[in-house]
């Protein structure tokens, strides 16, 4: 008998469908990975579980959770389950807790409006589920307030919300998306012992093919808000008789083919790292005093050569955007000096670091906020153009321009488009053809692949492998994720606390960590077929 | 859930398109439209003559000759708002062009340094908002004389801090995108960033702003004019029309009613449009809808 | 078992009171910067005091006399300092057309003023809140639009045509109030309130329409948040939301508001003062600027601008106690 059963939902927003007849059980105990990309429909499935829709949604179909069928439900009915028969976790830990209330009330608040309990026994329930979910007392009394605690810990309060009344049924929609992957796999640990200690089923909302597949018993896979595939996990990610369960696979494990790959150490430094720190001013503690500053890059040193492409990886708040952010000469270190083509960038004037600019562009991660929005392509895409000693006239910009659409495969055509008219994807070519119209011989480029799906994901990485080996580009890719290291670099350079604790050819430091943070990194990344290899050794 | 919500950006075409979907921009529109072109007829053409005194037809009440009545005078009320228009639109226009010509540079200015800059202008701020504003316009006024140049005067300089405020703010928020981090890295200077990134991104939140000032300052000049300290005689102001009715409510209740709704409806049509604008251009108002 | 306010680090609380004494600290600059400028307004204006109190006809002498005894001889720092000093002891020195001390006036004013500023900033607050909560949470729907609709018309009124609006339909017509003047509190709480009531409505009620239109937009917009959404998530009906989780995060901007609005309503009482025959200090300092008794004009202006300092303090600190980020990050 399943706790969830949804049978041929579909539901509207005004005459938009967004999703048809949707098939989906999750037994008690059991784990469902729901997985798709952007706009499968796979939140709003969740949504309709909790009956949390937008006011103009219209559905049809069956939803039936123990027996309580929840598009009959009275909203008075669904208070009732929330929060203590269904729990839900969100994606984004920063803002899915209340900043004005301590974490003790809003874990309390559930159990109180559920059970009753006076406020010193909903407290002390709120206590012990703290303690559970790995927030012990010591450092985090229930006086804490969310803004204290980091990310992962916030992630754990949300958690310790929706499972402080045992639901039978927990959500998670993409709980650890927002986490680098140390955090992601404590998390994932977690959620993974709650449902064994209470017999919970969970319904694991991602779009990780590979988070789902270490944590999911079965899998559905969502297009279009329509179920492509669903089934055993291992048998479904090992056959991969669907093909768009199989583009899936592959996309998330692509792989650029690239000729050729530069050693360490080959021919003369491009960009010289030389004992560089960063110190931030510490906290205000009281009128005159501050903390001690924070360090967020730590004495490092290293180099480049033309061509190259080096990955820097490490958690989140390790200092590597810090440090991408001194090499483009848009902060300055506190010590140390940065050689670019061996003049030295540091302490410039904007004046002397024209022809320095004019090598050295950069790519971001938010495809969408990257661009101006009052801005049409051509002048966004010309932008680096102002470091040029002699401005092209307005043929010859449009020219450049052009040129530069072509070469990340959009069309001369969207030059008179503004940045709202494109997809994500193509927005993240915008921002390569926007760093690549000076000809620079060093783009850095911060997690450029981290908001886009999978498949979008492996086009842009052929894009960045393509132009490395055409135009001889070298990159400083920063990123979380080591699959895209692995991707796209010949060396990785794993930081660490603002230090570089280990450098090496990506694949000796991927499949040979030395340092311990290389080690918690590789040991935690998500790897497809290691994980369906085990699914597969656990069944026999 | 990683659908995109936040797109601000829109061309003409479809801006326009949910222009006309919009009740509260369309109707403030046809308002503010309305009162302009009262004002600007009232140039040419008016039933009266706004200057002549017939003290055979004072205080006549609202009639086919009179449609609004006639005041203590003699004088056609009707002819005196469409001239009062003209003089609060002027009034509340100029004084809004003082606060965004002065304010917004300020404003963007110290977003763009930050630091000591910034914070001095910011206690600057502070220090006019001390001023209770309609206090310091009659001190204004009171002292370089009566009269609607000084009037201006008073109510521009506090629309100052204002638009300061909000071009601050808003400029603040752009300074955080990630665009400007491109443009920075494309070597561009702040003078030029702000004129290329900030200041285009910020014109629909100070054109909601102006609105919203633009109203407040019709509401100050009535007032202003009201204790006799605006706009003189024997130029007809809506304020100075309110101020001579008061001791004849009895006798002509006419006298208040007709300029006070002349105030309410044009600062109602700015409010509106202000409102339309605000709702047209935040992206936020499609996911509500 | 501990309540949760029991365990508090010394941080935060080290933090709260840098905070506060910067807050502190901008307020009293604030103030002494207002000074100085009403001190040079009233400085630059043509005019001289002691000619004004002896009249057209006495001698140069005999004003270079006055001129000495009231210290306008004096150089500037001297004459400000001086001036600032009494300020602080409370004598702003002698009105020169009424030849009593200032601070008698003001002391006889500010009864009818502070009463008729709080009666209208508690109605107005008392209308607006509950209008924005019935409005943020029935958002879109038919009482929502309505109550907008009230408000957008309530912002466009100016008050004192609104105040006359009130004295013909309640003095004139219905006779249920008086149309002006004030009997003083001597005559009794009663008949002194009843003065006041009209005054206060038409004061508060604009008010009231802006206030009730700023906390609908920032519940609305707190609404949003995801927090929101966690906590509709753990069960709570959406009324429950509204009120916990909501309203104290919307105060913020809330409080911003109510704290530009008693400046607002403090010069607001210049007019209406005007229209009801009031006397307070809004037609104390509207007369003397008429009469240009300038000491009358600069001890109010001053006790305004510090009484509106003081609340924008006051506002500053409500934050705090609003949102704890605030109370760890001066």
């Amino acid at each position: 008998m399943s706790l969830l059963e949804i049978e041929s939902l579909s539901l509207t927003i005004g005459d938009t469908p967004i999703l048809r007849n949707i098939e989906l059980s999750v037994a008690p105990g059991e784990v469902m990975g729901l997985v798709g990309e952007s706009g499968s429909g796979k939140s709003i499935t969740a949504l309709t579980v909790m009956q949390l829709l937008p006011y103009a949604a219209r559905t049809t179909g069956r939803v039936a959770f123990d027996g309580i069928d929840i598009l009959a439900a009275s909203e008075d009915q669904m208070c009732a389950l929330r929060g203590d028969d269904i729990g839900m976790v969100f994606q984004e830990p920063m803002t899915a807790l209340n900043p004005v209330k301590t974490i003790g009330e809003q874990v309390a608040e559930g159990i109180r409006w559920h059970t009753g309990a006076s406020r010193a026994d909903a407290e002390e329930r709120a206590r012990k589920m703290l303690d559970r979910v790995g927030l012990p007392a010591a450092q985090f009394p229930l006086s804490r307030y969310p803004h204290e605690l980091s990310g992962g810990q916030r992630q754990r309060v949300v958690i310790a919300i929706a499972c402080a009344l045992k639901p039978k049924l927990l959500i998670a929609d993409e709980p650890t998306t927002a986490l680098d992957v140390v955090l992601q796999a404590q998390i994932l640990d977690l959620l993974r012992d709650l449902v064994a200690e209470n017999r919970m089923g969970l319904l694991l909302i991602s779009h990780d093919l590979a988070v789902v597949t270490e944590m999911a018993d079965r899998i559905t896979i969502l297009r279009h808000g329509e179920v492509m595939e669903a089934g055993d996990t291992a048998r479904t990610l090992s056959e991969q008789l669907h093909p768009y369960t199989r583009q899936l696979a592959q996309a998330s494990m692509h792989v650029p083919a690239r000729a050729r790959t530069h050693e360490v150490g080959q021919g003369q430094p491009l960009l010289r790292v030389d004992s560089v720190t960063r110190d931030y001013p510490g906290r205000r503690t009281s009128l005159f005093k501050r903390s001690a500053p924070t360090r967020a890059v730590d004495n490092v040193s290293f180099s480049m050569t033309s061509g190259q492409s080096v990955a820097l990886v490490g958690r989140s708040g390790c200092g590597k955007s810090t440090l991408a952010r001194m090499i483009l000469a848009l902060d300055g270190p506190t010590s140390g000096t940065i050689r670019f083509r061996g003049q030295e960038i540091t302490g410039k004037s904007e004046a002397d670091l024209k022809s320095a600019r004019r090598d050295m562009q950069v790519v971001f991660q938010d495809p969408y906020g990257s661009f101006d929005p009052r801005q049409k392509v051509e002048r966004l895409v010309a932008e680096p153009l102002h470091v040029l000693e002699k401005k092209p006239d307005g043929a010859e910009r449009r020219e450049m321009v052009a040129n530069a659409l072509h070469e990340v495969g959009l069309s001369p055509r969207d030059m008179d488009k503004y940045p709202h008219e494109f997809s994500g994807g193509q927005r993240q070519r915008l921002s390569i053809a926007r760093a690549i119209i000076t000809r620079p011989k060093l783009v850095v480029a911060d997690e450029p692949v981290s908001a886009l799906d999978v498949s979008i994901r492996a086009q842009i990485l052929d894009l960045f492998a393509e132009l490395n080996q055409k135009l001889g580009i070298a990159y400083l890719f920063i990123t979380h994720d080591l699959i895209v290291a692995r991707a796209i670099s010949d060396e990785v350079m794993v930081m660490h606390d603002g230090r570089i604790v280990e450098r090496g050819k990506t694949s000796e430091v991927l499949d040979h960590p030395q340092s311990e943070a290389a080690r918690a990194l590789v040991g935690a990344a998500p790897d497809l077929h290691r994980a369906i290899a085990r699914r597969l050794r656990e069944q026999g | 859930m990683t659908l995109r919500l936040d797109m601000p950006e829109e061309n003409l075409a479809s801006i326009l398109g949910k222009a006309f979907g919009n009740r509260s921009f369309l109707a403030g529109f046809a308002i503010t439209a309305l009162v302009a072109a009262v004002a600007l007829v009232s140039f040419l053409w008016t039933p009266y003559d706004v200057t002549r005194l017939v003290i055979a037809d004072k205080t006549q009440a609202p009639s086919l000759a009179h449609w609004f009545g006639t005041d203590h005078f003699g004088r056609d009320i009707l002819s005196m708002i469409m001239v009062g228009a003209r003089n609060s639109i002027a009034v509340a226009l100029v004084a809004v062009g003082i606060g965004v010509g002065i304010g917004v540079p300020l404003g963007a200015f110290a977003a763009a340094r930050g630091g000591l800059v910034d914070e001095a202008l910011m206690r600057l701020n502070d220090l006019v908002f001390a001023f209770p504003a309609l206090l310091s316009a009659i001190m204004i006024t009171a002292i370089f004389g009566p009269g609607a140049v000084n009037a201006i005067i008073a109510i521009g300089i506090f629309n100052i801090p204002v638009f300061a405020r909000v071009a601050r703010a808003g400029a603040l928020a752009i300074w955080q995108r990630e665009f400007i981090l491109a443009a920075r890295a494309a070597g561009k200077g702040k003078t030029l960033i702000t004129l290329e990134h900030v200041l285009p991104n910020i014109v629909t939140l100070l054109l909601v702003q102006g609105t919203i000032q633009f109203a407040l300052g019709i509401l100050a000049e009535a007032g202003l004019s009201y204790v006799g300290l605006g706009t003189q005689p024997p130029m007809p102001s809506w304020g100075r029309m309110l101020f001579d009715a008061q001791t004849r409510m009895v006798v002509a209740p006419w006298m208040a009613i007709f300029p006070g709704m002349a105030i309410v409806i044009t600062v109602l049509g700015l409010n509106l449009l202000g409102d339309g604008i605000a709702d047209i251009l935040d992206p936020r108002s499609r996911r509500r809808r | 078992m501990p309540s949760v306010w029991t365990k508090q680090d010394s941080g935060p609380v080290t933090a709260m009171t840098a905070y506060l004494l910067k807050r502190l600290a901008i307020a009293f600059a604030t103030l002494v910067l207002a000074s100085m400028v009403v001190f040079a307004v009233l400085e630059i204006i043509p005019g001289d005091p002691a000619r004004l109190m002896l009249g057209m006809n006495a001698s140069a002498d005999q004003v270079e006399l006055l001129r000495n005894q009231m210290g306008l001889n004096a150089p500037l720092a001297l004459r400000y300092l001086h001036w600032a000093g009494g300020l602080l002891s409370l004598d702003f020195g002698r009105s020169y057309t009424y030849s009593v001390p200032v601070i008698d006036l003001v002391r006889e004013r500010v009864v009818v003023s502070l009463p008729l500023a709080l009666i209208a900033l508690a109605l107005s607050t008392l209308i607006a809140i509950p209008v924005g909560l019935f409005s943020a949470g029935r958002h879109g729907r038919a009482g929502d639009t309505i109550a907008m609709g009230a408000a957008q018309l309530g912002v466009a009124v100016p008050n004192f045509w609104f105040a006359l609006m009130l004295i013909y339909l309640f003095a004139v017509w219905l006779r249920l109030v008086p149309a002006g003047g004030f009997p003083g509190w001597g005559a009794g709480i009663w008949p002194a309130l009843k003065a006041l009531v009209l005054p206060a409505i038409a004061l508060a009620l604009p008010q009231a329409a802006i206030l009730a239109r700023v906390t609908r937009s920032a519940l609305i917009e707190v609404l949003n948040e995801d927090y929101i959404r966690t906590a509709r998530a753990k069960g709570l009906p959406y009324r429950a939301v509204l009120w916990r989780h909501a309203l104290r995060n919307a105060m913020i901007p809330v409080l911003t508001i109510l704290g530009l609005q008693f400046a607002f309503l403090l010069a607001g009482t210049i007019i209406i003062e005007n229209v009801f025959y009031l006397p307070g200090l809004g037609r104390l300092v509207f007369q003397a600027i008429t009469q240009r008794d300038l000491i009358v004009v600069e001890s109010v202006v001053m006790l305004l601008v510090a009484a509106v300092i003081a609340v924008n303090l006051l506002v500053d600190l409500s934050y705090a106690v609003v949102d704890p980020r605030l109370r760890s990050r001066p």
